[in-house]
């Protein structure tokens, strides 16, 4: 690989961070946080493919095709669930969500 | 040299456009954003040798999931000034948290380095002179088969469950049924009236259809 490993590294940490930081900053609006999951789970995707690539190993790739799979269930399931808790409340402010008395 | 200098201009604006997704006031822009960011990262995905996922990551990401996303931003009624109420009020910790975590992942990745020995540890090793998507599926469909149509199994649980938790059940438009309309009688239809000549007859109540 032409691009050293440790600068991926440093742009998926860095990447992984700021999804972090949305999601505290973001307590709110739940459409940001999974948004900010989706810039999480691309970062994890960023490092399989770096070490895939610096250790001419096709296993990362294989698994990042996974997590993609998984991050596109995940985001259709949760937008849905979105969807009908709009519907029959009229709000999706997440300090509003206390049906489950959580 | 040129291939460094893309490298930085691809990963400058992931993290540009991924700081806009979790700071812009429109939730349309934050869409927007995520976009350009799943293009660059595709573009470092490129970079590091792995062409199939790149054209994946922009096909499934930027072509279904943040379409997704847009739509829903656009379909449910918000009012998303109100969402951001305690932006300020939560951004000092969650700079803490990010700080502390970046600090400790930098001296992860500084402190470390690959081991001689990783490279005879490899599993499955890119094969040279076939392409990238070649090498993929031959793996996938050879050593990761039951994976694979596992992953496709989860994808048709996700669908089915958001077709089931959206779907509502709308009036439909009228329809014959044949059945009933077969076994209706002449007495639940027709009423005989006896007019008077020259007088009419007053009109019996409809009754109710039974279509």
């Amino acid at each position: 690989m032409l691009i050293p490993l440790s600068h991926y590294l440093f742009v998926a940490g860095l990447l992984l961070v700021i999804g972090v930081f949305g999601i505290f900053m973001n307590r709110k609006n739940i459409i940001i946080i999974m948004m900010s999951i989706e810039l999480i789970l691309l970062a994890a995707n960023i490092n399989f493919i770096a070490f895939s690539g610096a250790l001419h190993d096709m296993v990362g790739q294989v698994f990042t095709m996974f997590v993609l799979t998984v991050a596109a269930a995940e985001s259709a399931i949760g937008l849905a669930i979105l969807v009908i808790y709009f519907r029959n409340r009229g709000s999706i402010e997440v300090e509003d969500v206390t049906l489950m008395k959580g | 040299m040129i291939i460094n200098l893309i490298f930085d201009v691809f990963s400058l604006i992931l993290l540009g456009s991924a700081a806009m997704v979790v700071t812009s006031r429109n939730p349309v822009h934050a869409v927007l954003f995520l976009i350009l960011a799943f293009i660059n990262a595709a573009g470092l995905f490129l970079l590091a040798g792995a062409e199939f996922l790149a054209m994946i990551l922009v096909i499934v990401y930027v072509g279904a999931v943040a379409v997704l996303f847009l739509f829903v931003v656009m379909m449910l009624d918000v009012n998303f000034s109100a969402l951001r109420e305690g932006f300020q009020r939560y951004a000092p910790i969650g700079a803490l948290v990010a700080l502390i975590l970046f600090g400790e992942l930098a001296l992860f990745v500084t402190g470390s380095a690959i081991s001689p020995g990783a490279a005879s540890a490899r599993l499955f090793p890119t094969p040279q002179g076939i392409s990238n998507t070649q090498a993929l599926g031959s793996l996938i469909y050879t050593n990761y088969l039951v994976l694979f149509q596992l992953s496709g199994v989860i994808l048709l649980v996700a669908m089915i469950g958001a077709i089931v938790l959206t779907h509502r059940d709308r009036k439909r438009a009228k329809q014959q049924n044949l059945d009933t309309q077969h076994a209706r009688t002449p007495a639940q239809t027709l009423t005989m009236v006896s007019a008077k000549l020259g007088a009419g007859a007053p009109m019996p109540e409809p009754k109710k259809e039974t279509l």
